[in-house]
């Protein structure tokens, strides 16, 4: 036993690794900068690409990592917008309105966990999606939306259009950049291994103190409360608040499929999954009906022949690690070098 | 308020109907099918095409429908489902999901953006109607649903208990490897359960058709109806669907009586509300209040 222990050692980060993050690092200070030089066109694109990726990552929380397949997330997408144009009408500043709105979805999202987590399976999946619809029924209730006429949010006028793009813009970058490290950091503490224990094997994790509810509930209202920060960034650049589109579920459509592209369970993988998608999206969608069967069939296609993904094949191929929220045993004489 | 009381039991009767592949899939693969709505839609079309082309009545539409239904529903386990349901219970969730956005949006492509229904090529049918009593009349063929939907859900659930092959379907949907050390196909017993599923599936599409208008995008709504009727009326009992879907349609009425617009939210909020029952009556539910509240051990 002391002879095994000896000859491995547990490494959380490989050299790679550490190239990638502070790489991540660099792409974001570039990124930052880009209002200085691209155009418009090109930082409104971007502004979409954020939101897709803050997507793809929630939508990979709860699936990849909590094992909660959900088709009702554009719930928390819709409620984002909603509440922003709803705070906004009290003549708050539309960015504050924007930060206020998906505190709330993240406080609403508590009391529903409390009730959805309590499903298994395809249950919870469709059970989600009734949510959604219920609170699109309860939002068009709302006097102020006009029923599917929709609302804008009127206060953006405030600013003027070139500021705003780059506010709206700047604004998502760092909520991507901000929620990414928060997963990224709640996956690699302690909850983190007892979210991935919970996913492997649940009955296993819960014999050795792990409690699956609350764990499944913090991965349940952080996925809320960043898909609220989406959807209400989204109202942000597309400025119409149109209860159909927000609480489609068609938002469920394309969160699937960036996540079983790029990889389900790999932190990297819903990044990736999230830049295939806005290039799929950017080259073809003009291709309209053709294009959603084309999601459609590829995310059939990788659920059934490449479950892992993209980066899951990469990951095994190669041994990559960019972004490692796990531990890995390595035997202490060849330590990690990425040169498998 | 009588008259009300009727016509949502007729409703009911649709929605048990909407819901019996679903809950049929559910209860013996264990499966929930979440392109069941989009396939729905996809006889639907198929009856409307044969009457619209060929002048077929959709009762003789469906002659050709459910044996073309029953096809896919095989094609569906030997190609989908059998791959997906070795990847783990979630594996079916994705793959039915992306099917559901491939058909309709396959449908879209070829049928456009109207409107149909079955109603015109059915004749007087569509609006004749009985009077129950004094000012109180029910549709014929909300009548002919709900006794559609007692027949189909009254047969399966023999067919499940009395004959060989139910007997095989279930047994492979408990332990599909001993039920092959026993001498069951399982493939084959699993490919028969989808097809007899897509079978009443066809039937829905008709009753979608008769009772109203349906596009290609229809498929979401009646999912989450067939969904909610199998899950109020408890999983696992065919019965129990059909009074779930009466419940469901009960709780709309009342939903539309308190609110113009609270036909879809009563029922949504049934729904949600049975789910809250479901946890306190639920056996591990109240024992750990219990444990809690008179600090037992843990």
């Amino acid at each position: 036993m002391s002879q095994w222990t000896n000859s491995v050692t547990i490494q959380r980060w490989t050299p790679s690794s550490r190239y990638a993050i502070v790489f991540a690092g660099l792409v974001l200070v570039l990124l930052a900068l880009a209002p200085l030089f691209a155009s418009n066109g090109l930082l409104d694109r971007l502004t979409a690409l954020f939101i897709y990726v803050i997507l793809a990552a929630m939508w990979n929380a709860l699936a990849g990592y909590g094992g909660l397949i959900s088709v009702g997330q554009q719930a928390f997408f819709g409620l984002g917008a909603y509440f922003t144009i709803r705070i906004a009408d009290l003549g708050l500043d539309p960015f504050i309105s924007v930060a206020l709105a998906a505190l709330i979805v993240g406080v609403i999202s508590y009391p529903i966990s409390l009730v959805m987590l309590r499903l298994k399976g395809g249950e919870f999946a469709i059970g989600m999606w009734v949510v959604a619809s219920i609170l699109h029924l309860m939002v068009n209730l709302d006097g102020l939306i006009q029923g599917e006429t929709g609302i804008s949010l009127v206060s953006l006028n405030h600013y003027d259009s070139a500021q705003r793009l780059t506010i709206i813009y700047l604004l998502t970058l760092g909520s991507m950049a901000g929620l990414l490290a928060l997963l990224f950091f709640v996956l690699r503490s302690k909850t983190g291994s007892a979210i991935q224990a919970i996913r492997d094997n649940e009955e296993a994790a819960t014999s050795v103190g792990v409690k699956p509810e609350k764990t499944k509930q913090l991965l349940f209202v952080i996925a809320a409360f960043g898909i609220g920060v989406a959807g209400a960034l989204w109202l942000t650049s597309a400025t119409t608040f149109l209860p159909k589109t927000y609480f489609s579920v068609q938002w469920s459509a394309y969160m699937i499929f960036m996540v079983l592209v790029g990889g389900i369970g790999k932190f990297e993988g819903a990044i990736l999954g999230a830049i295939i998608f806005f290039l799929v999206e950017t080259w073809f969608s003009s291709t309209g009906v053709w294009y959603l069967v084309s999601l459609g069939a590829i995310a059939i296609a990788f659920s059934l022949f490449l479950p892992k993904g993209i980066w899951g094949e990469l990951e095994r191929r190669f041994n990559w690690h960019f972004l490692p929220v796990g531990y890995q045993v390595v035997e202490k004489n060849k330590i990690n070098t990425d040169k498998k | 308020m009588t008259n009300q009381i009727i016509q949502a039991i007729l409703l009911g009767g649709y929605y048990a109907l909407l819901a019996c592949g679903l809950s049929f899939m559910f209860s013996v693969m264990k499966i929930i099918n979440l392109a069941h709505g989009s396939l729905l839609v996809l006889a639907g079309y198929l009856l409307w095409f044969l009457a619209e082309h060929y002048h077929l009545s959709p009762f003789v539409g469906l002659l050709i429908v459910t044996p073309l239904m029953m096809l896919i529903g095989w094609a569906l386990q030997a190609f989908l489902l059998e791959k997906s349901a070795r990847g783990g219970e979630l594996l079916p969730i994705l793959t039915t999901f992306g099917l559901a956005i491939v058909i309709e949006n396959l449908l879209f492509e070829h049928f456009g953006a109207n409107t149909r229904s079955l109603a015109p090529y059915i004749g007087d049918l569509s609006w004749q109607s009985w009077e129950l009593f004094s000012g109180v009349y029910v549709g014929k063929t909300s009548v002919y649903i709900l006794v559609t939907a007692i027949i189909i859900l009254g047969s399966l659930q023999l067919f499940m208990k009395k004959t060989p092959l139910g007997r095989q379907i279930r047994a492979t949907a408990h332990d599909p490897d001993t039920a092959g050390i026993v001498g069951i196909n399982p493939k084959k017993a699993s490919a028969i359960a989808a097809a007899l599923a897509m079978g009443t599936v066809a039937i829905s599409g008709l009753a979608l058709g008769v009772r109203g208008v349906f596009d290609a995008y229809s498929g979401g709504p009646q999912l989450l109806f067939a969904f909610e009727a199998t899950i109020i009326g408890g999983v696992g009992s065919l019965w129990g669907t059909l009074i779930g879907g009466i419940i469901l349609a009960l709780a709309q009425t009342i939903g539309a009586n308190i609110h113009p617009q609270g036909f879809l939210l009563g029922g949504h909020i049934l729904f949600i509300i049975i789910l809250l029952i479901r946890l306190v009556l639920a056996k591990g539910g109240v024992s750990h209040r219990m444990k809690a509240a008179f600090g037992g051990a843990k």
